[in-house]
């Protein structure tokens, strides 16, 4: 087996593990090429099915041809897909491009909350309906115990110290200091009530894997990520504002590779076209522990 | 990157022995820092008027550089020209164990550092003896600080021989010794120019020198079930069985084994999505199968190949165990054992030793603190599939669950109930040679809306339970189920008028009895006083353990499926025992 089959193995591992000891699942789907991944392993899993939610968190910022590739893959490939959003920020403009709050506070109202009251329940849910192909409301309140998430631990320090299974308390938060140990391949998959389990399939898989493994099985993606001709693409996926393209010109998959490999990113982290890093001391930290992914 | 060649390597050792200071630095001198990082670090340090450490790097966390100590294990990758490692910086002081533990768990390699200046410490000890235990084979010790000792060639030694045989002891053979001072960047990529006394090589060309685990298709056929799929509504009408296989290959044909229930069938088709048609899987591979003939396991079972070697089955086992929860694992609590994909209930029987790993002297006890090494018997509420770890580590190793965290873990040394491995030989013979019914299980039960299975109350043997098992029988009939009640002397003057008063088979035979009862459709009631804990097991063996509930009537706890107390009456009785059917779904409306 080579270093994608194992790390393919693992990861689908996790989403059975997951999926044998959650009610409550949902798969978090940023619609960026990790968690596209993330999906594509599931398929993988459960044998061309889907058989767990997939929840968005839609800020309104993000790029238009996201929203729409997520509802053709979702209609194509049969998904129990689920949104949700922060209705009151949004009306009451309490939004950076709107120019009331700043990007951390931005990012704390449209994802961490909406994040937070979506997968509670508290908040909305928005369903896609296959029969029609529109959202409607979701009548299931059930808070998701489970929530799956795309994250690596390469992408910036507090996500290196990140277990498979991460419990979470009431509030969100991470009690970073004091995880639980994860031994072998044995997960924390037992919560108090109350509380929800963070699960993270492709914790060990670099930027690297990620489009080698889109190559090998041939997945689709945004087409933000390549160059159209501008001599610019997108590496990291986020809300328009506070995401900018790198200089590349990367046409598709394996041109991508070829240019990571050429060691040409290989010095400039992934997220660094992501503002809120920044302003948040470089760290996420902040953010991360508030329960951001 | 060499996708073939990565290597795991865990780095431990004493708190302040220079770990990450020494993970900076393999970062730094192997030129896999982003752009930027150094900088940003070095500009940190400043502006909080501290002079810059390589090991600030690895510190993204604000709370982390506040402490001055290594959190948890982090993750980081770096390559040399052989290959990329995953690289794990466990933290060393004692308080994060838990965590050390966590990360080396999953290295195939380690580094253990030691301080040449204050020599070997308790957790350079207990480090060393976790590694063993963890499974971890390729050792790498580097005396670091060798600039605190000013290069000396003879401190060097004295630690290494100090170390060296305290490995010995606890029967570790570490892959080498080297001196470095990672804060300096002596022997690390390069050889150091102060230490000429030294002949070996770097950090990094030893790093080199160690090998990828030895591929495990070798071993037998291991893979735990982790789930049955059946997508029915989404068009779908495969019955594949899932999993990740631990150990050896299979091939499409097979003959397989489920443990414990000794189940058996054949492999069908090989299933995966957007890949060629398999008609074969190794080791380390997550697949799926279906059977030629469809049989009732349940996820956690261990599937083995009939021509190999299997795994052993019993719940009463030796294991070595490792604690890690503030709260201490004691005898008057029930926890959860978790195997593979098993989870089953533990309890605490005996405390044999527990063992300081920093002195290797042996203590009594009466429970396991946190930070305690200890060998322990273990009680399991039904029986497991395992191996013992020195055969196949990957099902020899377990956690143990208390409340709801990893508390503890550990590795299984001795199967302690002799009997287990007897009867499991038997059983396998039994379900080879059995007739099948041509009326399905699922029939039967459909027709008398009841889960035929053994109901089985024991206990104090001053209650009479017999009345109370009549009582049962008769309001069950009543209610329209096939019911009867069998006691023990149905058997002992008939069937089994050949064997001796006491002997443990007359335990057998009703079991035995109770399976063909339960194949034939029927709820049975019995009743039996005294059994032992490893009757009951053998009982679960037999029947299988989803055929068969314990109810104990006792004054006492104990492990059982339902507590009732012998003060109650025998009608409050019969009622608890019903509504525990109902709510179990043994029975159910029609």
């Amino acid at each position: 087996m080579d270093r994608l089959d194992q790390l393919e193995a693992q990861a689908i591992y996790i989403l059975r593990e997951a999926y044998a000891n959650f009610d409550n699942l949902a798969m978090l789907w940023s619609i960026g090429k990790d968690s596209t991944v993330l999906l594509w392993l599931a398929r993988k899993a459960f044998f061309g099915h889907v058989p767990i939610t997939l929840a968005h968190i839609d800020t309104h910022y993000k790029i238009p041809e996201m929203i729409e590739y997520r509802d053709n893959l979702a209609r194509k490939w049969n998904l129990n897909m689920v949104y949700g959003e922060n209705t009151d920020a949004l009306n009451d403009k309490q939004t950076f491009p709107d120019g009331n709050v700043d990007r951390i506070q931005c990012c704390r109202n449209l994802k961490t909350e909406a994040l937070k009251n979506t997968l509670s329940g508290a908040w909305k849910r928005y369903r896609m309906n296959h029969e029609t192909g529109k959202y409607d409301v979701d009548n299931n309140k059930e808070p998701y115990t489970g929530v799956i998430v795309g994250l690596r631990a390469d992408e910036e320090g507090s996500r290196s110290k990140e277990r498979y299974f991460s419990p979470r308390n009431k509030e969100n938060d991470w009690n970073l200091d004091d995880q639980p140990p994860e031994l072998w391949n044995q997960f924390n998959t037992d919560f108090a009530p109350g509380t929800h389990i963070r699960i993270h399939p492709i914790l060990d898989w670099t930027e690297l894997d990620i489009w080698k493994y889109i190559e090998r099985e041939n997945i689709p993606t945004v087409s933000l990520y390549y160059d159209q001709g501008e001599g610019r693409r997108y590496r990291s996926l986020g809300c328009y504002p506070c995401t900018t393209p790198v200089e590349s010109t990367a046409k598709n998959v394996a041109e991508i590779i070829a240019e990571l490999e050429s060691g040409k990113f290989s010095k400039i982290a992934e997220r660094s076209g992501r503002a809120q890093d920044k302003d948040d001391g470089g760290g996420l930290e902040t953010l991360r522990r508030e329960g951001y992914m | 990157m060499k996708n073939e060649d990565f290597l795991r390597l865990v780095v431990v050792g004493h708190v302040d022995h220079g770990k990450s200071t020494l993970l900076g630095r393999l970062l730094s001198d192997t030129g896999s820092l982003p752009d930027g990082k150094l900088e940003s670090v070095k500009a940190y340090c400043k502006s909080n008027s501290r002079p810059f450490e390589y090991a600030f790097l690895l510190d993204a966390l604000k709370n982390e550089q506040a402490q001055g100590i290594t959190i948890d294990a982090a993750r980081i990758h770096f390559q040399t020209k052989k290959r990329d490692y995953l690289i794990i910086d466990a933290p060393g002081h004692i308080e994060f164990l838990k965590n050390m533990i966590t990360g080396a768990s999953r290295a195939e390699s380690a580094i253990l550092l030691i301080d040449a200046k204050e020599g070997v410490m308790e957790n350079s000890k207990r480090h060393g003896y976790l590694l063993s235990m963890l499974g971890i084979k390729q050792i790498l010790v580097c005396i670091n600080k060798m600039d605190l000792v000013d290069h000396s060639e003879k401190r060097y030694e004295e630690v290494k021989q100090e170390y060296s045989n305290f490995l010995k002891e606890i029967g570790i053979k570490p892959k080498g010794f080297i001196p470095i001072s990672a804060f300096e960047g002596d022997n690390i990529a390069e050889k150091s120019k102060k230490m000429d006394w030294y002949k070996g090589t770097t950090v990094l060309d030893f790093l080199d020198s160690f090998e990828k685990s030895k591929a495990s298709f070798e071993k037998p056929f291991r893979m735990p079930l982790q789930d049955i799929y059946k997508f029915t509504d989404k068009g779908d009408d495969r019955r594949v069985f899932a999993g990740k296989i631990e150990t050896g290959k299979i091939n499409v044909g097979d003959e397989i084994v489920f443990l414990p229930s000794n189940k058996t069938s054949k492999i069908k088709t090989i299933e995966s999505f957007n890949t060629p048609v398999m008609d074969s899987a190794l080791s380390g591979e997550s697949i799926g199968f279906t059977l030629e003939e469809q049989i009732y396991v349940k996820r956690g079972e261990v599937i083995c190949k009939k021509t190999e070697k299997m795994c052993q089955s019993s719940s009463l086992i030796k294991a070595n165990i490792f604690w890690m929860s503030h709260s201490p694992l004691t005898k008057d609590k029930t926890y959860y054992l978790k195997v593979g994909t098993d989870k089953v209930k533990m309890r605490l029987r005996s405390i044999e030793r527990i063992i300081d790993a920093t002195s290797l002297d042996s203590n009594n006890k009466e429970q396991v603190e946190r930070h305690d090494v200890a060998e322990c018997i273990l009680e399991l509420n039904d029986p497991l599939a395992f191996d013992l770890a020195k055969d196949i580590e990957e099902l020899g190793r377990f956690v143990i669950v208390d409340e709801y965290l990893i508390s503890g873990g550990g590795i299984i040394t001795a199967n302690m109930d002799k009997r287990a491995s007897k009867i499991q030989k038997q059983l396998l013979l039994r379900e080879e040679k059995w007739e099948k019914s041509s009326v399905t299980f699922e029939e039967r039960s459909v027709r008398f809306a009841q889960k035929p299975c053994m109901v089985l109350i024991t206990g104090e043997k001053e209650y009479d339970k017999k009345p109370l098992g009549k009582m049962v029988e008769r309001e069950l009939f009543d209610h329209g189920r096939n019911v009867y009640y069998v006691g023990m002397s149905n058997i002992v003057s008939g069937l089994n008028i050949d064997i001796k008063k006491n002997s443990s088979e007359h335990v057998r035979r009703l079991g035995e009895i109770a399976n063909l009862m339960i194949k034939s459709g029927t709820l049975i009631i019995a009743t039996a006083s005294d059994l032992t804990y490893e009757d009951i097991q053998m009982l679960k063996m037999i029947v299988g353990e989803d055929e068969i509930k314990v109810i104990k009537i006792s004054s006492e706890n104990g492990a059982s499926d339902l507590l009732l107390k012998p003060d109650m009456d025998m009608k409050e009785n019969t009622i608890a025992i019903l509504e525990y059917l109902r709510d179990e779904r043994i029975i159910f409306l029609p």
